[in-house]
């Protein structure tokens, strides 16, 4: 009983890294430019297919065409920006919703389009097997993907904070207008921030494809606990977004261990109503 | 204004004459879930378009709806009038339980909350034995009669109720528009804080527009239940459906009376047909289309498509 509480806890934790990873984009690109991409977890289905296909026609593993999948998200996150973000940018809320929506709904036409319903999965990786602590199990994949996670997060917090391009990105955030007279093109900062946001995902796709499998509704969960993630940690908070990953990994393992498993998701919609009721700026986030 | 009168009239005389006219079932069908939807667009125009509260969340009062009424006819014999009744009750209960907390989020805020709610909805019915679990509620058939709100020979009696229901919705709508709640709606739309420093109690008009979007939606929820006589969660209470609902006033026009009509009879018989005529093999392909549609719409015509046809006589 102990030792599989432990499991839990672990698989709880190495699945909140990835969900903070998935969340990381959603939330850097909500606090630069105050647009909610409702169709983030669909890019996470894109990545999911893109290394899928790597593997079963080129037999390529989802490890190593990650860069290629990383790659091509940030150029469809870049291309997302200056086609469908740019035009409504000043819009009201309410075109904001529905272009991202829009997004949402051609991503997963265009899959069921493409690739019909089926479940696809990588049976056999690089990285499949088990590492053996004590009672507790450990798979690789997941524990790579946590790494993985963390790894990339550190980079985009570094990238924000050390280096000069992102501290111009964070100066568009704070105030568009002292950055530009500084001689910061906003329009470039916000296209490149899309690029990175979307690539962040596109990472956690290629890592998720080792263990999970690609459906053309794939992306509707882990859009939600981006949301939830998003939410939870503040938005526009890139260590926020850390901590909530790991608290609603956490949770959902936790509540699926101790009250039943079909119940899981739904203590954490529980957990986010709560804590927006409570503080709606999020744990971590800004007023 | 006058001749909009006119064109109404004309336009609700060819809707009531139609089935007579044209005795085939599937044109009738499409109808019906045109006139169906366009109700619940209606519902959530009054929410979403006048009031300017994104709620994703919409398709919970409908499933509350069809549930209660499906739950009350099948445990206890209780004719689906009474059920609807029931579940409009149970609606705005469920609407003032949400609406407390969740109208304190603004904007984006706002959406995602609705969208979570609507999604702790859809897994407690998933997972609650009493109400079918996932399996759903299969209604019992019962002989034909208005009491017992089934109709198995012809789909006219439903026609009928669905051109009522969707009419008083239609009703409501316009009362809310000419009434001193559907001006405080659009000011807490257009300025917030500025409806707040005048004294509108934000907080309680929010509420009663959430509320009578609500029981519009739930009505049609009993209505779906009746007409297709048997309901499981994602049929009733799917993220997709609100979504839907949004989609449908977009097209036609937000915050307009007759926005959610144009956009039900737009948006319904394109991806109706579209599923029709492309089969198994275009599956997705009706998504893709309409997605297009709304990506177009809300950038370069967020006023949606009655502000085409009303170009220059209105403002």
């Amino acid at each position: 009983m102990e030792g599989l509480f432990i499991q839990t806890l672990v698989s709880g934790l190495l699945i909140g890294f990835l969900y903070a990873l998935i969340a990381v984009g959603l939330t850097m690109i909500f606090g630069m430019m105050d647009i909610v991409n409702f169709a983030h977890g669909d890019y996470l289905m894109v990545a999911m297919y893109f290394s899928f296909w790597c593997f079963a026609l080129f037999g390529m593993d989802p490890l190593y065409s990650l860069p290629a999948v990383t790659l091509l998200l940030f150029g469809l996150g870049i291309l997302t920006y200056y086609l469908l973000i740019k035009p409504i940018i000043n819009a009201p809320m309410l075109s904001q919703i529905f272009v991202t929506f829009g997004v949402l709904i051609f991503l997963r036409g265009l899959a069921t389009f493409l690739w019909k319903v089926d479940y696809r999965m990588i049976p056999q990786t690089v990285l499949s097997g088990n590492i053996h602590l004590g009672d507790v199990y450990i798979g690789i994949p997941q524990l790579t993907a946590a790494a993985g996670a963390i790894i990339c997060n550190g980079l985009v917090l570094w990238f924000l904070k050390k280096t000069r391009l992102g501290m111009a990105l964070e100066a568009v955030a704070e105030d568009k207008e002292a950055a530009r007279l500084m001689g910061i093109n906003s329009d470039r900062m916000f296209a490149l921030a899309w690029g990175i946001g979307i690539a962040t995902v596109g990472v956690a796709g290629a890592l998720l494809t080792s263990f999970y499998y690609v459906f053309p509704e794939v992306g509707a969960n882990f859009g939600l606990i981006a949301f939830v993630v998003v939410a939870l940690g503040g938005f526009g908070s890139v260590t926020g977004a850390f901590a909530a990953g790991i608290i609603v990994g956490l949770v959902e393992v936790l509540s699926g261990f101790l009250i039943g498993p079909q119940f899981k998701f739904m203590f954490v919609l529980v957990l986010y109503l709560g804590v927006v009721f409570i503080r709606p700026q999020g744990l971590l986030g800004k007023k | 204004m006058k001749k909009g009168i006119i064109v109404l009239i004309i336009f609700l005389g060819a809707l009531a004459a139609f089935p007579l006219v044209y005795q085939d079932p599937f044109p009738r069908h499409m109808l019906i879930m045109i006139m169906l939807y366009a109700a619940m667009g209606i519902g959530w125009n009054i929410i979403g378009g006048y009031t300017g509260q994104v709620s994703f969340g919409n398709a919970a009062f409908f499933g509350v709806g069809a549930y209660a009424t499906a739950i009350l006819l099948v445990n206890y014999g209780i004719s689906p009038w009474l059920g609807m009744i029931v579940g409009c009750f149970f609606s705005v209960a469920l609407a003032i339980i949400v609406g407390y907390p969740c109208f304190r989020l603004q904007g984006h805020y706002f959406a995602i909350a609705t969208i979570a709610v609507g999604e702790i909805m859809l897994l407690v019915f998933t997972n609650w034995e009493y109400a079918g679990a996932a399996v759903g509620i299969y209604m019992p058939i019962l002989p034909e009669s208005f009491i017992n709100f089934e109709f198995h020979t012809s789909k006219l009696p439903y026609y009928y109720i669905i051109l009522v229901i969707f009419v008083a919705a239609l009703g409501v709508s316009h009362l809310v528009e000419r009434s001193r709640l559907g001006y405080y709606c659009r000011a807490i739309k257009e300025d917030t804080d500025g409806a707040r420093s005048l004294g509108i109690n934000i907080q309680r008009y929010k509420m009663i527009a959430f509320s009578i979007s609500a029981v519009i939606t739930s009505i049609c929820g009993t209505f779906y239940a009746q007409y297709v006589l048997y309901i499981h969660p994602t049929s009733t209470m799917d993220l997709m459906m609100s979504i839907q609902l949004c989609i449908i006033c977009l097209i036609g026009g937000l915050g307009k009376l007759y926005g959610p009509v144009i956009g039900a009879f737009v948006f319904i018989p394109m991806t109706e047909l579209t599923r029709v005529y492309l089969g198994s093999e275009g599956q997705g392909v009706d998504l893709m289309i309409y997605s297009m549609l709304i990506i177009i719409l809300a950038i370069w015509r967020p006023q949606g498509l009655w502000a085409i046809f009303t170009r220059g006589t209105a403002k």
